[in-house]
């Protein structure tokens, strides 16, 4: 400890942050990366600002990692992780229990106990949910084929680690001296229960989440909601985060996989946006401190003293996991591409390796000159996943991807087509269509390369690759093409394509899908003017037909819903760049929607009213008004 | 349409009518997007066509127009051998804010309703249709109920009458409109 307290440490941190992963970002390294050269760079054997107390801001910071599950558990419908249980049960288990045997034989063959093996084997076949996850949310690779493969694969490992505490106990042999029972880790309810006992008290805190989460915590939050504090929402989304975390411990089950749980059921609730944005923040700061906690807990001191048997040790784990992966991947019938992401991604050791290394220690399980080595080895191979996707993004895909196959195709990417689409989903793949039938050469880019293979049987012409990056989007013709349809649907990377678009391609024409209202007025004050809301045109037919079917005819249903089109993107584009100002913007708020309902009801009133009777006749007969218009 | 009381209750007359079709442009095609070929078919299905409007700038309202511009095609309603609409009949059914006289040499249109709908009265001509004198309701601004009933009813008789074929066509050529001596006309 450097004596000055909290606020020291703070300072330390945050500077660390803030210097190091806008800089990473800017080389195109990413936050992770920039978070884990922050804590090298801060630890003890660079710059020594922090000392022995790294490995408690580990502990500490590793309750981002309980967030983030949180975070994706309120994006996952139950529904798709129900499709996804082949994956997490065949894939996931597949791949833990391969890779254990593995490193057990391993173990064995180096001379090792079979027990010790088994404990190092166990550990090791664990990948890292922290550094994954992150890297593949930050690319925005959550979604596509191997993402997903990869994110099943982190989430049995997540379950796999309860079992493992409850075996590793029943490993000792003396390889050190026993520990106090337990010791270092809080009691928990279960632990002296009988089995079935234990069992009961898990199932039990399971289906109280699930089911206080469908009953009690709706109504929670609408009553906390209710009384207009925000701070008050924001410590409710804590307490639940933090409590599902600490019952679970209780429980002996892990804290990230019980908040997840609870993300999932409450992924349908009116609430998810709020709970997202609540939490987003404290899970973004813990985590980064978690990657600065990593990369200051690298001991470059043991590094040093044995640098061959690390660095072999290191090679080794990362070659034998990315090897069962890249096979496993195979068999489950990702395609090339999504094979190499979600094999990079997850070939290395995981945090949880540091608290099961230490446990086992404690249990008399390994010995600490077994342990200490391969703390060193997990928080390397950790510390290597992002550069490793990076290698994977820069050197690998490109020479061997699906991209290199669509250059193969003579008239592939040199074809001057006008228009550029980057991005075929939902959205992409409708303008897509359109443009086809009518005629018009788009050049389609999409980042998912299982749905380029799909879309491609289908008969579409798409091209893999990250429109956002420069030279991607220079061979697909932008030099040439009149305009760049950005319809991804990451809020964020359109915003940044389209920046990147405009600096180096100024005479294209930008079309923007906007994922909602906010992200419309940010496109708009970042001067982009074609902003299209995505759901507004459909929301906007439903409304008309609501009313068509309610008796308005159907030509006044639908001027009344142009009319509250065109005041509503002229509305959009005058309260943009208002933001800053809540009170203000508030008012204009309430202004426009005044006068929209001002407009809308003397419509109305026109309609209602019997127009040719509205004349007198005495005018009538003056020749001057005679006016067939409005009869 | 809608805004416009009596052709509200022409409709409401015209609509229920036995072997009468009230087919409301505004209502199937808000956006001005016509089924051409749902069009196409109606016509071909009946053999007297009413094209019922208010008189918008002397003329029909954009939609009626665009409906000629669409399904009025070349090869089908006239040309080579667009012979679909031959021999059936094209009444014109409108109603005008202003009275009879406005609509004189010597009123402030200065042109009748039969100069003013040549356009309409050509296109059946192109299109081998029996051209009709217009139903005409002038004066709507200063209609009161009872006047639009017996128009209403008016119309109602004249569809029934050329539903039966109870139309006497010598009587009806060069008339100004049809409606002026509906008992005549019907052949009363």
């Amino acid at each position: 400890m450097h004596g000055e307290g909290f606020f020291y440490q703070a300072l330390i941190y945050l500077a660390a942050a803030v210097v190091s992963v806008p800089i990473a970002k800017r080389l195109g390294l990413g936050s992770v990366l920039g978070y884990l050269i922050a804590g090298i760079a801060i630890g003890p054997y660079a710059l020594g600002l922090v000392g022995e107390d790294g490995q408690d801001v580990l502990h500490f910071a590793e309750f981002g990692v309980v967030m983030m599950l949180f975070l994706i558990g309120l994006e996952l419908q139950p529904s798709l992780l129900w499709r996804l249980r082949g994956s997490i049960l065949g894939l996931g288990g597949l791949q833990v229990g391969v890779t254990a045997a593995i490193f057990t034989a391993v173990g064995l063959g180096v001379g090792l106990d079979w027990r010790s093996s088994l404990a190092v084997g166990l550990i090791l076949s664990l990948s890292s949910t922290a550094i994954v996850l992150q890297t593949l949310q930050e690319k925005g690779l959550m979604k596509t084929g191997g993402g997903r493969s990869a994110f099943s694969v982190l989430l049995f490992q997540d379950m796999a680690v309860i079992p493992m505490l409850a075996i590793l106990p029943l490993l000792a042999h003396g390889a050190s001296d026993r520990g106090v029972s337990g010791g270092g880790h809080s009691t928990t309810w279960v632990e002296g229960l009988p089995g079935w006992a234990a069992a009961l008290v898990v199932v039990a805190a399971v289906a109280a989440i699930v089911i206080g989460g469908r009953l009690l915590i709706r109504p929670a939050f609408r009553f906390i909601a209710r009384a207009r504090v925000p701070e008050i929402f924001t410590a409710a989304a804590l307490l639940l985060v933090i409590g599902i975390a600490l019952l679970m411990a209780r429980v002996g089950l892990s804290p990230a996989l019980g908040t997840f749980l609870a993300g999932v059921v409450l992924a349908t609730s009116e609430y998810r946006h709020e709970l997202e944005g609540d939490i987003a923040p404290f899970k973004g700061l813990l985590l980064g401190l978690f990657f600065i906690a990593v990369g200051a807990s690298i001991d470059f001191g043991q590094i040093a003293q044995q640098p061959g048997l690390i660095g072999a040790l290191v090679v080794g784990l990362i070659l034998i996991k990315f090897i069962i992966l890249i096979i496993l991947g195979r068999v489950f019938g990702l395609g090339h591409d999504q094979n190499l992401l979600f094999s990079f991604s997850l070939a290395q050791a995981g945090e949880f390796a540091f608290v099961l290394f230490s446990f086992a220690t404690q249990q008399g399980v390994l010995a600490l000159d077994v342990t200490t080595p391969l703390v060193a080895v997990v928080a390397l191979t950790m510390a290597l996943t992002p550069l490793l996707m990076l290698v994977n993004e820069r050197l690998v895909q490109p020479r061997f991807g699906t991209r290199e196959r669509a250059r193969r195709e003579p008239d592939a990417m040199d074809e001057s087509n006008p228009v550029i689409l980057a991005g075929y989903g939902r959205v992409g793949t409708v303008i897509g269509r359109l443009l086809r039938v009518a005629g018009i050469g788009a050049t389609v880019l999409e980042v998912d390369s299982d749905q380029v293979d799909l879309l491609r049987k289908l008969g579409h012409k798409v091209f893999y690759g990250d429109a956002s990056r420069l030279d991607l989007l220079r061979a697909a013709g932008a030099d040439s093409a009149r305009i760049l349809v950005i319809a991804f649907d990451d809020p964020e990377r359109i915003l940044e394509l389209a920046e990147t678009a405009r600096k180096n391609f100024p005479h294209l024409a930008i079309y923007c899908r906007a994922l909602g209202r906010t992200h419309a007025y940010e496109l708009i004050e970042a001067g982009f003017d074609r902003v299209y809301r995505e759901t507004l045109d459909s929301s906007l037919k439903i409304g008309g037909d609501v009313m068509s079917e309610l008796g308005v005819p159907a030509f006044e249903a639908l001027r009344r819903v142009r009319r509250f089109r065109r005041h509503d993107e002229e509305a959009l584009r005058e309260l943009s760049g208002q933001r800053e100002d809540a009170t203000k913007y508030i008012h204009l708020v309430r202004q426009q929607a005044a006068a929209l309902e001002e407009v809308l009801s003397s419509d109305l009133e026109d309609m209602g009213q019997e127009l040719d009777a509205a004349w007198d006749s005495t005018a009538l007969r003056d020749p001057a008004v005679q006016d067939d218009g409005s009869s | 349409m809608r805004r416009s009381r009596v052709n509200r209750r022409l409709t409401e007359a015209a609509r229920g009518l036995d072997g009468v079709m009230v087919n409301d442009l505004y209502q199937h095609y808000p956006d001005f997007d016509i089924d051409v070929a749902r069009e196409q078919q109606l016509l071909e299905s009946h053999d007297v066509v009413v094209m019922q409007h208010p008189f918008y700038w002397y003329s029909t309202p954009a939609i009626l127009k665009e409906w000629q511009d669409l399904v009025l095609e070349h090869g089908w309603a006239y040309g080579h051998d667009g012979d679909a609409l031959n021999g059936k009949q094209l009444l014109t059914a409108v109603s005008t804010g202003a009275d009879g006289t406005a609509y004189t040499e010597d009123g402030s249109n200065h042109l009748t309703m039969r100069q003013l709908l040549a356009p309409i009265e050509q296109t059946a001509r192109l299109c081998g249709m029996v051209y009709l004198p217009p139903f005409v309701v002038h004066g709507t601004h200063a209609l009161g109920k009872e006047d639009i009933d017996r128009s209403a009813a008016d119309y109602r008789r004249l569809l029934e009458g050329l539903r039966d074929g109870r139309v006497a066509m010598d009587r009806i050529a060069g008339l100004e409109r049809i409606n002026g001596d509906l008992d005549a006309v019907l052949g009363g």
